[in-house]
């Protein structure tokens, strides 16, 4: 065989080698949230660095939990790698449903990753999915309100000066409320914030026999607390209302303050969306006075890969691109340090530029400040800050916010639907087996 | 003095009628609009949002993110295949009960409508399932398969109402003449109830083409129409309703404009038979 031959036949196995590692498809299953849809934009970088072509399933929420989960338990394969919350993580880790993330390299320095996220993904210590954005809840405030209502917010305020600045701020002829909160059922939502507020008025949804706690005094005295304040300051109808709502009440400078998800600083701060851009503080989210526990949650979204892809090296790799610090930093150079996914890696809070940002700071506090192992000021037998991580929770509590939301519609009294949530949450826990 | 009263009564009917075709269009016309607005504008109050300057800057994201004319093919590809592969079922079947009735065809017809009363998540499980094993998940054949299985009930009532309307003893001259069954079913039958079949694949289509349930479930990057294209745009923190609209525009735009121009025969094919 001459030499040309040889060669044209080693340049052809040779692009065959390349033209299959090109080939590569890993397909990926996420939310339609601001920071996915950037990472969207940005794959090309990923696939250009290693050959390795990604194509996105974008889905609504709920939809996509249904659609993960099914495919997960049936082992279907349609996934390489899913966007799951702080809820499933740790309970599809334990299932066996996800690869672990124990090899991780070197360079990817997963000591970076806040604590409390890396706790948050993990089960029995083994990380089963990399926090792409991390979130707690905070204040947001109008400052002009605030300043016109002669009040100054603190750092750390407590629910009575809250309840006090709402009623100060509301004005209903100019359709300003006090405040914006969420009251809209199911567990991600309202249940999710009464649960937040619920805890730093030392409640909490179990004992250590994992008895219900619904009939306890604390329960009682921060749903009428939350009822009435709604009542005082709320927006009319705020039992639908839950992040969005708000988001769209607060752009549009209909609320004194809102207490939500930290990530709602970027967009209420951002001058193309809100009309109220320039006119927004932060603070810690509040205490109950004289209990020291203050109503901010944990949640990260993050990327698992399912047991049985095919794809798992594949997959691996993005993973490391997707949550790694260099691409924070590719973030940062095509679109500021503003829209920067917050809340997972220490070093980003370390980054001058990045402490620059208003919102910043009370973002890494809130962070710091929740305990997913300690979420209230009793004991508890489980782990989670406004959900329960055990499998039975979704359910129980989603019917229990329903009962919640029928007392914010005056459909009920506070004494009648924690008497219902009790009786459920028993029910539901006793057929479970605990 | 008659006809002033009927003129009176016309008017008010036609108001009533204009009316609660204005309540019914109104949240499609409000997409509309909405998907012509930036993403600021279209959060604020109904009144504001229609001062607010208009621009196609939605449409244009939405392009450049999604791939439109893949899950508009889809969409075509199911919602006709779908269609056709049932009347090909369906057109025998409803031949058969319409004309050689047997005791049971009451009860097979009455069975096969209770299957639409079953809610689609209790059969989730075995027909992923199914769908694994086959190698279907994310193919537009197992969709196709599925949408059919899905509307056949529909197609049959529907096909076996309009053959009751033609009289059997067109195709007993038909037999007397020599032709097969075949022969009976393709040139005697199909031809006479064309209005009917037609109207059958129009509202078939919709129907398939509107299916946002096992469109989203059994499919992943290959085979999604689009409900899926639609589904992509809706988020859980964040507000992207221009988009969200935009989307949702370029989505029902084209069962829009077919049902604009086809409104006579589903108007008659969804009242045949209903008077008599």
């Amino acid at each position: 065989m001459s030499i040309t031959i040889r060669a044209l036949l080693g340049a052809c196995a040779v692009s065959a080698l390349a033209i299959a590692a090109s080939a590569e498809t890993i397909t990926i299953a996420t939310v339609n949230n601001g920071d996915m849809i950037r990472m969207q934009g940005l794959t090309d970088d990923f696939t250009a660095k290693t050959g390795i072509d990604v194509e996105w399933v974008t889905l609504e929420e709920n939809v996509l939990r249904q659609r993960v989960t099914t495919d997960i338990t049936t082992k279907g394969g349609q996934f390489d790698i899913m966007t799951i919350g702080m809820y499933e993580a740790p309970i599809w880790g334990a299932n066996g449903w996800l690869v672990a993330l124990d090899d991780l390299s070197a360079e990817y320095d997963v000591e970076d990753i806040l604590p409390a996220m890396r706790n948050g993904l993990s089960h029995d210590g083994t990380l089963y999915a990399a926090p792409f954005y991390g979130e707690s809840s905070m204040v947001m405030y109008r400052t002009d309100l605030m300043e016109k209502a002669g009040l100054t917010m603190p750092e750390a305020p407590t629910w009575e000066f809250i309840r006090e600045a709402a009623k100060a701020m509301t004005d209903r002829d100019h359709d300003i409320n006090g405040i914006c909160l969420r009251g809209k059922a199911g567990w991600g939502e309202g249940g999710a914030f009464i649960t937040v507020l619920a805890n730093s008025f030392g409640a909490r949804w179990f004992d250590m026999d994992w008895r219900a706690q619904f009939d306890q005094p604390e329960w009682k005295e921060a749903l009428t607390f939350f009822v009435g304040m709604m009542k005082e300051s709320g927006p009319a109808g705020y039992a639908t209302n839950g992040f969005n709502e708000n988001l769209s009440l607060f752009q549009q400078g209909k609320c004194g303050m809102w207490i939500d998800a930290t990530v709602a600083a970027s967009f209420v701060t951002n001058p193309k969306e809100s009309t109220v851009a320039d006119k927004v503080g932060f603070a810690l989210a509040p205490n109950h006075e004289g209990v020291d526990k203050r109503a901010n949650w944990l949640w990260a979204w993050a990327l698992a890969i399912p047991a049985g892809t095919k794809k798992e090296e594949a997959a691996k790799k993005f993973i490391e691109w997707a949550t790694s610090k260099e691409y924070l930093a590719l973030v940062a150079s095509k679109e500021g340090w503003a829209n920067v996914p917050p809340g997972t890696r220490k070093s980003l809070y370390e980054n001058p530029e990045y402490a620059k940002i208003d919102f910043a700071q009370m973002t890494m506090k809130s962070i710091l400040l929740a305990d997913p192992q300690h979420c209230c000021v009793k004991p508890v037998p489980y782990v989670g800050i406004q959900f329960v991580a055990i499998p039975e929770f979704a359910g129980i509590a989603t019917e229990v916010s329903q009962e919640f939301s029928a007392v914010y519609a005056g459909q009920q009294s506070v004494d009648e639907a924690l008497a219902k949530a009790q009786a459920l949450t028993t029910d539901a826990m006793e057929a479970a087996g605990y | 003095m008659a006809r002033a009263v009927t003129t009176r009564r016309k008017t008010v009917n036609t108001a009533l009628a204009w009316m609660v075709a204005v309540i019914i269009f109104f949240p499609i016309l409000w997409i509309v609009v909405l998907s012509f607005k930036t993403e600021g504008d279209a959060i604020k109050a109904p009144l504001e949002v229609l001062s607010a300057p208009w621009t196609v800057e939605s449409y244009a994201v939405v392009q450049e993110r999604s791939d439109y004319i893949k899950h508009f093919s889809n969409s075509l590809i199911l919602s006709l295949g779908s269609t056709f592969l049932g009347l090909l079922v369906a057109v025998p079947a409803a031949w058969s009960m319409a004309f050689v009735p047997s005791r049971r065809t009451k009860d097979i017809l009455m069975w096969m409508l209770s299957t639409k009363m079953l809610p689609a998540v209790g059969v989730l499980y075995p027909i992923y399932l199914l769908f694994i094993e086959l190698g279907l998940l994310d193919t537009r054949v197992g969709l196709v398969i599925v949408l059919m299985l899905i509307n056949l009930p529909i197609i049959v009532w529907m096909l076996y109402t309009y053959f009751r309307e033609i009289p059997g003893e067109i195709l007993e001259a038909a037999r007397m003449d020599g032709a097969g069954l075949r022969q009976e079913i393709l040139y005697v039958l199909t031809p006479m109830a064309v209005p009917g079949i037609a109207s059958t694949v129009l509202l078939n289509v919709i129907l398939a083409w509107n299916e946002a349930f096992w469109t989203l479930i059994l499919t992943a990057a290959n085979a999604g129409p689009l409900t899926a294209f639609i589904a992509s745009y809706s988020s859980p923190e964040g507000l992207f309703y221009a988009k969200l609209s935009a989307a949702s525009t370029m989505a029902i735009a084209p069962i829009l404009i077919l049902g604009w121009f086809s409104q006579k025969q589903l108007v008659r094919g969804l009242t045949f038979g209903a008077v008599k």
